[in-house]
């Protein structure tokens, strides 16, 4: 009698073999769509990360030590930097260092006062001594200085990438002024 | 339990898709009603909606396109000053200095592509004679698109702020300055020129700061706003005049 072998009558019936090529066709291109939208997320998340900025540079020239004299408080720097550039008394030795303008209360901008010689918050009254170090209202540290050198072309480098506060001692880093 | 099937079960899942795998018709119906952006399709489709020959799925591609300009423009508008100091650096600066440059590029390929997509879709829709009752209102809403969509063109054409741009928009708003009764150069004109359209377009009696800054939220906010409200209108309407229409 005859009889039809194993091997032509598969299980698998064309339409199985069909759907399941349209089901590994329909998952590759879910691949393909997830794919793009991946690498699309990460190319807009790198594009949102600046390549240059217009902001000033932490670094900048000011100029040579003669043109701050003892007792000088320097306010050229205030508006791009937000620098003072002072001549003062620091513990009985005259020092050349750039202070920080920011109020160490809550970061409001310092103002100068001549006639006073002090260093004053409009926001809630703190006051600094020209050295930095403050005396009256809510502020809880004295002024942090930046890092200060003279360049080989005996310009003034101020770097304000680096920072010395004197609650921790770091005024006595030769880094934090120059010996005026 | 294999992982896949886990998940399904769970209650975040559950929480989000309120309905079973859809196996059977009103479990289908179902999960398109309740999925914002399924819901956005019916839920049977005539078989001609399917054929490009056709459909030539331009209202789609335009739509598509649309979308690209939104999320290119969006993009865009992180590093873009509309300031006369700033505008030609910045578009320069995306093209030169920004990561993926090619962004404005895109964008702009869209924005001519999605000009000549909408017009393409018109003319299919004029030869099919798809403008025909009961749609005569959608193709009213199409041509209001058109419109806007060349306005979102020339409010964009100003805003990278060269000489090319700062000219043209000269010269298209000088044409406004001379339509009838608004254009205080037109035929039957009552208005000088100081409070023509043109004035109020440009915000100025010619094309400056003034005029970059409305271009610049013309082109970011109103008009796209304007586009979406009548895209959605559109794409209702399609739905409430009897679905696609197709071969008679």
């Amino acid at each position: 009698m005859f009889r039809i072998p194993d091997y032509v009558v598969s299980q698998r019936t064309r339409r199985a073999v069909l759907s399941r090529i349209a089901r590994w066709m329909a998952g590759l291109g879910f691949a393909m769509l997830g794919l793009v939208a991946g690498l699309w997320s990460a190319a807009s998340a790198r594009f949102m990360v600046p390549n240059v900025a217009t902001e000033p540079t932490r670094r900048f020239k000011a100029g040579t030590p003669g043109r701050y004299p003892p007792g000088h408080v320097e306010q050229r720097y205030k508006e791009e930097h937000g620098v003072w550039i002072v001549h003062e008394k620091y513990r009985g030795r005259w020092q050349l260092f750039a202070l920080s303008t920011a109020c160490t209360h809550l970061g409001c901008i310092t103002l100068w006062q001549e006639s006073d010689r002090r260093f004053k918050c409009p926001c809630h009254g703190s006051g600094f001594y020209p050295n930095g170090v403050n005396f009256e209202g809510p502020a809880p540290r004295p002024l942090p200085r930046y890092a200060i050198r003279l360049a080989d072309d005996g310009h003034i480098e101020v770097d304000r990438s680096r920072t010395f506060h004197q609650e921790r001692g770091q005024w006595d880093d030769p880094a934090s002024y120059i010996p005026g | 339990m294999p992982l896949w099937d886990r998940i399904r079960r769970s209650q975040v899942w559950k929480s989000i898709f309120r309905h079973p795998p859809p196996v059977d018709r009103p479990n289908r119906v179902k999960v398109v009603l309740t999925n914002l952006i399924l819901h956005l399709h019916p839920v049977a489709m005539p078989k001609h909606g399917l054929r490009l020959r056709f459909t030539w799925c331009m209202g789609g591609i335009t739509f598509f396109l649309f979308l690209v300009e939104v999320v290119t423009g969006v993009l865009l508008m992180f590093y873009y000053r509309p300031t006369i100091q700033w505008a030609y650096h910045d578009m320069l600066a995306l093209r030169d200095v920004v990561s993926y440059g090619i962004l404005r590029e895109v964008h702009r390929w869209g924005a001519h592509a999605m000009v000549i997509t909408a017009m393409l879709h018109m003319l299919r829709v004029f030869l099919t004679g798809s403008y025909k009752p009961p749609r005569e209102f959608n193709w009213v809403i199409g041509v209001l698109l058109l419109a806007l969509t060349l306005l979102l063109s020339f409010t964009g054409y100003l805003l990278p702020w060269d000489q090319l741009s700062m000219w043209a928009v000269t010269v298209g708003s000088n044409m406004v300055g001379a339509a009838p009764l608004v254009g205080h150069e037109g035929p039957a004109s009552w208005v000088t020129d100081q409070s023509d359209l043109r004035y109020v377009l440009l915000g100025a009696r010619s094309v400056g700061e003034e005029a970059l800054l409305r271009f610049y939220v013309l082109h970011c906010v109103a008009l796209p706003l304007l586009a979406a409200f009548l895209m959605a209108l559109h794409f209702w309407r399609i739905r409430k005049d009897g679905g696609i229409s197709g071969p008679l």
